[in-house]
């Protein structure tokens, strides 16, 4: 008998059709993989069956959970439901977690409230169970506050706080799309023993093909708030008959058609680049102490060159690329564009963009499209011309009337597509994208990189792409530098790289890093 | 805690020493002669010579600055130059007034922002929600005074449950005086109620977006138990710094309500001091009030400490 039924679930909020006759079963013990892109209904589900819909939501057809008819019960048997037979799994861990209360009343609350049990006794399971999430007493006590912790540790005791009570179902809703590979790897690791431990079923939402196909036994795809196809994990890239589907395996295998020249004068040049920062003073008179966030970095970028640029978050990406864009002081070093210093000749910076991670955030939302495409121009004591911001808009696979929308009326994929033209429209010779590609879908990101290929081509540009996702920079890069703690511990041809790295470190990423079965 | 407690303390000093020097400055350095502004254009100069010796203008600046200082710190302000008193005694009989009324007021005040506040956000959109709305609004634009006539003429001429102003002392008995404060403490309550409670109904609003209710409800607690556990504490933020600001301002902004309801508050002796140019009294109230406002910044930072954990470790 099945832990879950869904059958025929149709879901409207304030009159708008969302879910259409959703249909899956989860067994005990059982992982079952939903796939999609986003809008695709995937976490409103798991929010059907935790009954916890934004207003206006209507659902009807049925949601059996170990025999609860969920979508008959009232909110006092749901309050019972969640926590004890149901738990659930947040995709963002920084802000899952109630910042003002320590990480052990938040475990030991899902106890309190369900079981009739001493605080102190609550307490002591807390400490059990963060113990089975990894997380050991002595070097995380109950009194831990969450902005103490890392991502993937938050992520830990939110699982933690959702298998207290070991319920039969746990719903994962994009549990690792926030932290970087080697965490994800841990993660979905520690929620697989936990399912085989406990013989609970485990809903795991993604949009992601590769972190599923893993761990999963049994997949739903979903699409426009249907399931248009499912089958079993390890069969389904051979079984699958939805175009959808094989438009998904194809989007996550993606390869760009690369064929640009390479001329072999370095258009960037990165000599031993330090950068520090300050820390708090110990003591009041005491010298300030200082991190060094970048240690002794020298690469050089060649014209027409994709160079990648990997490593966890924390270990210096992120500040490095602020320092080859200027932005920062360097305390040692020197870095260079097309021969002249970026740090004592300005001028020079306009011949390099930079792309975002969040196509979201990175655009002021008051201003239309042409006032943000050029502003790159307002640093050249102009504005742009109307033919060129059109220039930039097509270049990108966009029309020149889009320039008079605002940010709010695109969605992720055209956002950073409007943020590719801004940093195309002063014709820089090279573009920084930093984590450009990681908050997008699949099929989306495909479409990016193909862009991406083109574009290079046809303006002869060069790219540094600074990120976390190995499967992304393989498909791209030409060579690939490994970067950890601040230093440069590994760098060589994507696929020499890839086929033999040499460093632990560069093993330990590649082995973290999620795989789909060839297709 | 302890060590971010210590550093907040030491900022209050430093602000307490710099607004002693800019007072100093505006009162006496900056422009013109003291004694001759306190006597008007008319005075004759040996009478404006007589003034000067007697506050003691014709010591060096930094002698009168730290003889001054000096004072504050022991509680000698001075002598009043109208009143023929001394100040600290004038200061203190207002006090026993004006501290009482503040606290009474921003009690009234947080007793019924918190309720309304909580209650308009946690029915958000209904019919509740928007009468809460409007009530505030109103409560936010009409000024005080008015609440004041209108309460002085329902309460006190016609149901005859107050009287219409005025103060009998505290040794008349605790009850009498308190009830002698309420009607004034609720007409600068009201205002501070309204604004205080579209602050609270605005933060829990936030906090209930949280991801964190989110997880709270996914752990089977009630929308209740979600709003007393989880979202009060952290929507407390903003709101504290509102009480702050407010607590100020009452302690020195009843200068009308004190008016309407004859209260010799320390709100009507500024207004006098400045009318009948007695810059002594001036001079320490405007540091009293000063070192009021730092006071209760530094009690509000100490609060902001015990509600968020993550501001301990800084300073």
């Amino acid at each position: 008998m099945s832990l879950l039924s869904i059958k025929g679930l149709c879901l409207s909020i304030h009159g708008t059709e969302i879910l259409k006759d959703v249909f899956f079963d989860i067994a005990p013990g059982e992982i079952c993989g939903v796939i999609g892109e986003s809008g695709s209904g995937k976490s409103l589900t798991a929010f059907s069956v935790m009954q916890l819909l934004p207003r206006g939501a209507e659902t009807s057809g049925e949601i059996r959970l170990s025999g609860l008819d969920v979508l008959a019960a009232r909110e006092s048997e749901l309050c019972r439901m969640r926590g004890s037979d149901l738990g659930m799994v947040f995709q963002e861990p920084m802000t899952a977690l109630n910042p003002v209360q320590t990480i052990g009343a938040q475990v030991a609350e899902t106890i309190l409230i369900h079981q009739d049990v001493s605080k102190a006794e609550a307490m002591a399971r807390a400490a059990e169970t963060l113990e089975r999430c990894e997380l050991p007493n002595d070097r995380f006590p109950l009194g831990r506050y969450p902005h103490e912790l890392s991502g993937g540790q938050r992520q830990r005791v939110v699982i933690a706080m959702a298998i207290a009570l070991q319920p039969k179902l746990l719903i994962a809703d994009e549990p690792t799309t926030a932290l970087d590979v080697t965490t994800q790897a841990e993660i979905l690791r520690l929620l697989k023993r936990l399912v085989d431990e406990d013989d609970m079923g485990l809903m795991l939402i993604s949009h992601d093909l590769a972190v599923v196909t893993d761990l999963a036994d049994h997949i739903v795809i979903m699409k426009d708030g249907e399931v248009v196809e499912t089958g079993e994990a390890a069969t389904l890239h051979k079984s699958m008959q939805h175009p959808y589907t094989k438009a998904l395996f194809e989007a996550s295998g993606h390869q760009p058609d690369r064929t640009a020249t390479r001329i072999e004068a370095p258009l960037l040049s990165v000599e031993g680049v330090i950068r520090d920062y300050a820390l708090p003073r110990t003591s009041l008179l005491g010298p300030p102490g200082h991190f060094r966030a970048v240690d002794a970095v020298s690469f050089d970028i060649r014209r027409g060159e994709c160079l990648g640029l990997v490593g966890e978050s924390g270990c210096g990406k992120s500040t490095l690329t602020r320092a080859i864009l200027g932005l920062d002081p360097i305390q040692g070093g020197r870095i260079t564009l097309d021969g002249r210093d970026i740090h004592s000749d300005a001028e020079v910076r306009q011949k390099m963009q930079v792309v975002f991670q969040d196509p979201f955030g990175s655009f002021n939302p008051r201003h239309r499209v042409a006032r943000l495409v050029g502003e790159p121009f307002y640093r050249l004591g102009r504005s742009a011309t109307e033919a060129e911001i059109d220039d930039a808009l097509v270049s990108v696979g966009l029309t020149p009337s889009d320039k008079y929308k605002y940010i709010h009326e695109f969605s992720g994929g055209q956002r950073q597509r409007i943020a590719i033209a801004r940093a195309l429209i002063i014709k820089p010779e090279l573009i920084i994208l930093d984590e450009a590609v990681s908050a997008l879908d699949v099929s989306i990101r495909a479409q990016i990189l193909d862009l991406l290929v083109d574009l290079s081509v046809d303006h002869g540009l060069t790219y540094l792409f600074i990120t976390h996702d190995l499967t992304v920079v393989r498909t791209i890069a030409d060579r690939i530098l490994v970067m950890q703690n601040g230093r440069i511990i590994e760098r060589g041809d994507t696929e020499t790289l890839f086929d033999a790295p040499t460093q632990p470190y560069t093993r330990r990423l590649l082995d973290a890093a999620p795989r789909l079965p060839h297709v | 805690m302890l060590r971010y407690a210590v550093k907040r303390l030491g900022s209050l000093a430093v602000s307490l020493i710099v607004a002693s020097l800019v007072i100093f400055a505006c009162i006496e350095v900056v422009p013109g002669d003291p004694a001759s502004f306190m006597l008007g254009i008319n005075a004759q100069p040996d009478t404006v010579e007589a003034l000067r010796n007697e506050l003691g203008l014709n010591k060096p600046l930094v002698e009168r600055y730290f003889s001054w200082v000096g004072g504050l710190v022991t509680g000698d302000l001075g002598t009043s130059y109208t009143y023929r008193s001394p100040v600290s005694e004038i200061v203190s009989e207002r006090l026993v007034i004006s501290i009482p009324l503040a606290l009474f007021a921003l009690s009234l005040t947080v007793l019924i922002a918190f309720p309304v506040g909580v209650l308009a956000a946690t029915r958000r959109g209904s019919f509740t929600d928007v009468t809460v709305m409007g009530a505030t609004q109103l409560g936010v634009a009409i000024p005080n005074f008015w609440f004041a006539l209108l309460m002085v003429l329902v309460f006190a001429i016609n149901l005859r449950w107050f009287s219409a102003g005025g103060f009998p002392g505290w040794d008349a008995g605790f009850l009498v005086a308190m009830k002698a404060l309420t009607l004034p403490a609720v007409a600068l309550a009201l205002p501070q109620a309204s604004i205080l409670a579209r602050v609270m109904r605005s933060s829990l609003l936030d906090t209930l977006s949280e991801d964190y209710i989110r997880s709270a409800r996914a752990k089977g607690l009630t929308t209740r138990q979600t709003l007393w556990r989880h979202a009060l504490r952290n929507a407390l933020i903003p709101v504290l710094t509102i009480i702050g600001l407010q607590f100020s301002f009452l302690l020195a902004g009843a200068i009308i309500i004190e008016n309407v309801f004859f209260l010799p508050g320390l709100g009507r002796l500024v207004f006098q001091a400045i009318s009948q140019r007695d810059l002594i009294v001036v001079e320490s109230v405007v540091m009293l009030l000063v070192f009021a406002v730092i006071v209760v910044n530094f009690l509000v930072d100490l609060a902001y400490a015990w509600v968020d954990p993550r501001l301990r470790g800084r300073a």
